[in-house]
C-alpha cells in the first residue's frame, strides 16, 4: 500500500511524459491506479467489516520513531475509497474538461501528486507522517488552485487557501507535539487507546486548542470559511475534488479520527457543536447570495462540513450514525454537482445560473444527473441525502447543551440549503432558454460518467439504506462509538424530524420562487459583509507587510556601520548572556610580567589609541606602525620568531603602501556629532570588552591537550624540517598555504587591475581629483 | 602575561570597531589594519604564551628538547597575517579608487551604484 502511495507520487511526475505518449488518453491512463488501489481496499472488505484494523508497518526514521507505518479500519477505510473512487473519476472528467488545454500534464502532475497526498493523509498512522502528508495536501491545494497564474484572482485566491491552511498546519504541528507528549507516542494506533490519560492530562486544553485551529483551518470552519468559496477560481475538476471527497474534509478526518482519544470532553463538545452549527448557518446564508454557481455550490460544502463538525461534537452515537451518512452522502453529491457545473460551464460558457435557463432540451442528461444529486442535497426522499438529514436533525434535536440555539442554526441551515439545491438544480434547467456566450450540446459521455456514477450511487443507497449498516458500523468503530445496532432507513415514521423536514422544504421553496428579490434586499448587507473575517484576513496581511517595510526600512537601511553596529550588539547580547548566566564566570589567572613586556603591551595599545584619536594622517600611519612593530616586539619575546619576521614584513609593506596611497586620499573629516561618536564608543567598548573577558575566561578554564604534538613529533622524521612552523605551512597544512597563494593573487590582481584603470582614466583626460599635498 | 595581552587586544578590538563605525572611509580602512592585527594576537595569545622555546627542533636531533610553544596557532596566525596584508592592499586602493569616481570619502555619499 505504501508501495502504491509512494508510486503514485512518482507517477505524477512522469505524468508529462505519459503524455507524450498517450496523449489525450493520459488521464485515463492515469487512473487506472486510483482505481487500482480502490480495487485493493474493497479487496480488504472483509476484514474491515469484521471489524479489525489492518496496521502496514513500514519504517522511515526509526530512531526519531517516525514511521511510515498506515493504519486501515473503517475510518480510514471509507475516507481512502472515497478519495480513490472520486480521484479516478475526476482524473477522466478532467481529461474531458481540459480537452487540449496547455498545461493539461502540469494539471495532471499537480492533481495525482495531490491524491496521493490525501490517501497518505487519511492512512498514515504516525503523527508526523500524518503532518507531512497534510503540508503536502496544502502545497499541491495551492497549485491547483493557482492553475490558471495568469488570473490575478486565482493567484490571491490560491496564496489566501494556502496562508490560512498552513498556518493552521503550523497551530496543529504544535498541537501534535503536545499530544505526543501527553500521549507518550506518535502513532494513533496507540493514541486513540489512550483517550483517559489524555483528557486528564494537563496539557489537555492547549492541545486541543492547537489541533482544532489545525482542523478548522483546513475543514473551512467558521471564521476561517472564506479561503474556500475563493478557491472557487481552480478548474472545475479540482473544485470537485477538492470539495467532495478530499482536502476540506482532512480537517473532519482528523477530528474524528481524535474523537476518542480527545473527544467528550466539555470543551471539545461546546467548541465543535458551536462552531459547526455556527458555520453551517453562515455557509447556508451566504450560500444564496450568490448566482456564481461553482460559489453557490462551495457555500454549500462549507455548511455540509459545519454539520460534520456539528455531528462530531455532539458524539453521541445518534450524531455519530449521521456524521458517518451525512458524509458518505455529501461526499457523492458534492462531487456529482461540481461537475454538472463544469459540464454547464463548459457548455453554456457561463457560471452564472441567473443567465442559464431551459437547459433541460438540450442537455437532458445532465438535467437527470443534476436533479438527482440536487434532491440529495436538499435532503429530500429517495436519496441518501435524506437518510443523513434525518438522523442530523434526529441528533440535533437529542443534544444535551446549547439546544434552541443549535437547532435554530441547524433548521436554517436546512431550508437555505434546500433553497440552494433548487437554485442549482432547477434555475438552469427549467423556464424559458436563455441565451449562453456558447450554445449548449449534451455533454460527452466520459464527461458525464462521473457525475451519473456519484447519483446513482446516492440513488442507490438512498433507497436501500440498509446497505450501508456495515460500512457505518466499521466507519463507528474508527471514531470510537458503539457500533451495534445500526440500523438505516429511510422512513422512520412521522416523527419530529420528518415534521420539520416538511417545514425546511416548504420554507426552502418559498426561498427558491422570491431568491431574485431576496437577493437583492440581501444586498444592503453588503458592507457588513465586507467587515467579515476575509477582512480581518487582509488586514492582517496588509499589517505584516506594513510591519515588515517598517522593520526592513529601520534595519536594512543601507548603511553598512549600522548594520556592522547591530551585529556587534547582538553578539555581545547573546554571547554575553551565555557566559554569565549560562557559564559559571571565573577570573582565575595569575599575573606574572616583566617590565619590558608591559613596555610592549603598553605602547601597542598606545600605538592603537593614537591612531584613532590623531587629526594627521600621517600621524595615524605611524601609531598603526607602531602598534604593528609592538606587536612583532611581542611575537619575539614570546617564542614565535617566524611571526616577528613575517609581521615586521608586512609591517613595513603596509606603511609604504599606506604612506604612498593615503596620500592621494583626502584628509580626515569629522563627519559625526558628538552623540553618534558616544554611541559608536559604546558599542566599540562593549565589543572589546566582551572579548577581554572571553579570552580571560578561556585561560581561566581547563587545557586541553594540544593537537600539534603530532606536528611536533613528526616534524624532522617525516617533514625534514627544523622549524616546526615552516614545516606546517608547506607540508602538514600545504593546502592552506596554497589557498593563501591564491588569495593574494587575486588581491594582486585586483590592485594591478584598479591601478590600470586610473591610468586609462588619465589618459581619457578625465578630471583629476583634488590632489592634497601636505598631511594637514 | 595572558590577562594584561586580553585587556590590550581588548583596547584593540575596541579602537577597531570605533574607527569602523566612523563614516569617513580612511578611518575604515585603519579600522581594518586594527582588526586584523588584534584578531590574529587573540589567537596566538590564547594558545598560550610561552616564553623562550621557540619551536624548532635542534640541529641533528629529530624532535625538541623540552616543551616549546605550540606551533599550529603560529602557522596560522602566520597566514592570517599574509592574507590580512592581501585583503588590505586591495581595500586601500578601493578606497583610492572610489574616491576618485564619487568624490566622496563619506559613506552615506556613497549610496548609489550609477556614479
Amino acid at each position: 500500500m505504501q508501495l502504491a502511495v509512494l508510486g503514485g507520487f512518482a507517477m505524477a511526475s512522469l505524468a508529462p511524459l505519459l503524455h507524450q505518449w498517450f496523449g489525450a488518453q493520459t488521464p485515463r491512463v492515469m487512473a487506472l491506479l486510483p482505481a487500482a488501489i480502490a480495487a485493493w481496499l474493497l479487496g480488504q472488505w472483509p476484514v474491515i467489516a469484521a471489524g479489525e484494523v489492518l496496521l502496514l508497518e513500514w519504517a522511515w526514521v526509526p530512531g526519531l520513531d517516525i514511521t511510515l507505518t498506515f493504519l486501515i479500519d473503517g475510518l480510514s477505510w471509507l475516507f481512502a475509497l472515497l478519495i480513490t473512487v472520486i480521484g479516478a473519476l475526476v482524473l477522466v472528467y478532467s481529461g474531458e474538461y481540459l480537452h487540449g488545454h496547455r498545461d493539461l500534464p502540469r494539471f495532471l502532475v499537480v492533481i495525482t501528486a495531490f491524491m496521493m497526498s490525501m490517501l497518505g493523509l487519511v492512512l498514515a498512522d504516525n503523527l508526523v507522517t500524518l503532518f507531512v502528508f497534510w503540508e503536502l495536501t496544502s502545497i499541491t491545494s495551492y497549485l491547483l488552485i493557482g492553475f490558471n497564474h495568469t488570473d490575478p484572482a486565482a493567484r490571491k485566491a490560491a496564496l489566501q487557501g494556502l496562508f490560512v491552511t498552513v498556518g493552521g498546519g503550523l497551530a496543529l504541528l504544535a498541537g501534535f507535539v503536545m499530544l505526543a507528549v501527553a500521549g507518550d507516542s506518535w502513532s494513533l494506533a496507540e493514541l486513540v487507546q489512550r483517550g483517559e490519560t489524555l483528557r486528564d492530562h494537563a496539557l489537555y486544553t492547549p492541545l486541543l486548542l492547537c489541533v482544532l485551529i489545525g482542523a478548522f483551518t483546513k475543514s473551512a470552519q467558521f471564521p476561517f470559511h472564506f479561503w474556500l468559496p475563493n478557491a472557487m477560481a481552480a478548474p472545475t475538476p479540482v473544485s470537485a475534488y477538492l470539495h467532495s471527497a478530499t482536502m476540506v474534509k482532512a480537517g473532519i478526518y482528523l477530528l474524528a479520527r481524535l474523537h476518542p482519544a480527545l473527544g467528550g470532553t466539555e470543551l471539545w463538545v461546546t467548541t465543535l457543536s458551536l462552531v459547526g452549527a455556527l458555520t453551517m448557518a453562515t455557509g447556508a446564508f451566504l450560500a444564496i447570495r450568490h448566482t456564481n454557481i461553482k460559489t453557490l455550490l462551495a457555500y454549500s460544502t462549507v455548511m455540509a462540513l459545519g454539520t460534520l463538525t456539528m455531528l462530531l461534537g455532539l458524539g453521541t452515537p445518534q450524531a455519530l450514525t449521521a456524521f458517518v451518512v451525512f458524509l458518505l452522502a455529501h461526499s457523492l453529491y458534492k462531487g456529482a454537482l461540481f461537475m454538472v457545473a463544469g459540464i454547464l460551464d463548459h457548455e453554456t460558457g457561463t457560471k452564472d445560473v441567473t443567465a442559464m435557463g431551459g437547459l433541460r432540451r438540450a442537455m437532458p442528461r445532465t438535467a437527470a444527473v443534476a436533479g438527482a444529486a440536487a434532491l440529495s442535497l436538499a435532503g429530500l426522499p429517495p436519496l441518501l441525502g435524506f437518510v443523513g438529514k434525518e438522523a442530523m436533525l434526529a441528533s440535533v434535536l437529542a443534544a444535551e447543551a446549547w439546544r434552541p440555539l443549535i437547532l435554530l442554526l441547524a433548521f436554517t441551515a436546512a431550508f437555505l440549503t434546500l433553497a440552494v439545491a433548487a437554485i442549482v438544480a432547477l434555475r438552469p434547467f427549467f423556464g424559458a432558454p436563455r441565451e449562453t456566450p456558447t450554445s449548449p450540446h449534451e455533454a460527452p459521455s466520459a464527461m458525464l460518467a462521473g457525475p451519473a456514477l456519484l447519483a446513482a450511487l446516492s440513488l442507490v443507497f438512498g433507497l436501500a439504506p440498509g446497505l450501508l449498516d456495515p460500512l457505518v458500523a466499521a466507519t463507528l468503530a474508527g471514531i470510537g462509538a458503539p457500533a451495534s445496532g445500526v440500523h438505516l432507513a429511510l422512513w422512520h415514521g412521522l416523527n419530529l424530524p420528518l415534521a420539520l423536514s416538511l417545514l425546511s422544504l416548504a420554507l426552502g421553496l418559498l426561498t427558491y420562487r422570491y431568491w431574485d428579490r431576496l437577493r437583492a434586499r440581501l444586498a444592503c448587507l453588503a458592507p457588513l459583509m465586507a467587515r467579515g473575517p476575509e477582512a480581518g484576513y487582509e488586514a492582517l496581511m496588509a499589517g505584516m507587510v506594513a510591519f515588515a517595510g517598517w522593520q526592513t526600512r529601520l534595519l536594512q537601511n543601507g548603511h553598512i556601520r549600522n548594520y556592522l553596529a547591530m551585529t556587534l550588539l547582538v553578539l555581545v547580547g547573546l554571547v554575553g548572556h551565555a557566559l554569565f548566566f549560562r557559564h559559571t564566570f571565573t577570573l582565575d589567572v595569575d599575573l606574572d610580567v616583566y617590565l619590558h613586556e608591559a613596555v610592549v603591551a603598553g605602547l601597542m595599545v598606545a600605538g592603537a589609541v593614537a591612531a584613532c584619536v590623531m587629526r594627521s594622517r600621517l600621524a595615524a600611519v605611524a601609531a598603526l606602525g607602531t602598534m604593528g612593530f609592538s606587536i612583532a616586539l611581542t611575537f619575539v619575546l614570546f617564542s614565535a620568531p617566524d611571526l616577528a619576521i613575517t609581521q615586521l614584513l608586512v609591517e613595513t609593506l603596509t606603511v609604504i603602501l599606506l604612506v604612498l596611497v593615503l596620500f592621494r586620499l583626502p584628509r580626515f573629516a569629522t563627519l559625526s556629532t558628538p552623540l553618534e561618536r558616544l554611541r559608536d564608543l559604546a558599542v566599540a567598548a562593549l565589543t572589546g570588552g566582551l572579548i577581554t573577558l572571553l579570552m580571560l575566561s578561556v585561560l581561566s578554564g581547563e587545557r586541553l591537550p594540544r593537537i600539534s604534538d603530532y606536528m611536533v613529533a613528526n616534524s624532522q622524521p617525516l617533514g625534514h624540517g627544523h622549524n616546526i612552523v615552516n614545516v606546517i605551512l608547506v607540508d602538514f597544512r600545504a593546502l592552506d598555504t596554497l589557498g593563501e597563494m591564491f588569495v593574494l593573487a587575486l588581491a594582486a590582481t585586483g590592485v594591478y587591475a584598479m591601478l590600470r584603470f586610473h591610468a586609462r582614466d588619465h589618459a581619457t583626460a578625465r578630471p583629476a581629483p583634488p590632489r592634497e599635498s601636505d598631511d594637514g | 602575561m595572558e590577562p594584561l595581552i586580553a585587556v590590550a587586544i581588548g583596547i584593540l578590538f575596541a579602537a577597531a570597531v570605533y574607527m569602523m563605525l566612523r563614516r569617513s572611509i580612511v578611518k575604515l580602512v585603519i579600522g581594518l589594519m586594527l582588526i586584523s592585527n588584534a584578531a590574529n594576537l587573540l589567537i596566538f595569545a590564547t594558545a598560550g604564551m610561552v616564553r623562550g622555546a621557540p619551536p624548532l627542533v635542534p640541529e641533528g636531533l629529530s624532535a625538541p628538547v623540552g616543551p616549546v610553544a605550540d606551533p599550529l596557532p603560529q602557522a596560522l596566525v602566520l597566514t592570517a597575517i599574509v592574507i590580512a596584508f592581501g585583503v588590505l592592499s586591495f581595500a586601500v586602493v578601493l578606497v583610492r579608487r572610489a574616491w576618485e569616481i564619487v568624490g566622496a570619502d563619506d559613506l552615506d555619499k556613497m549610496r548609489d551604484t550609477d556614479t
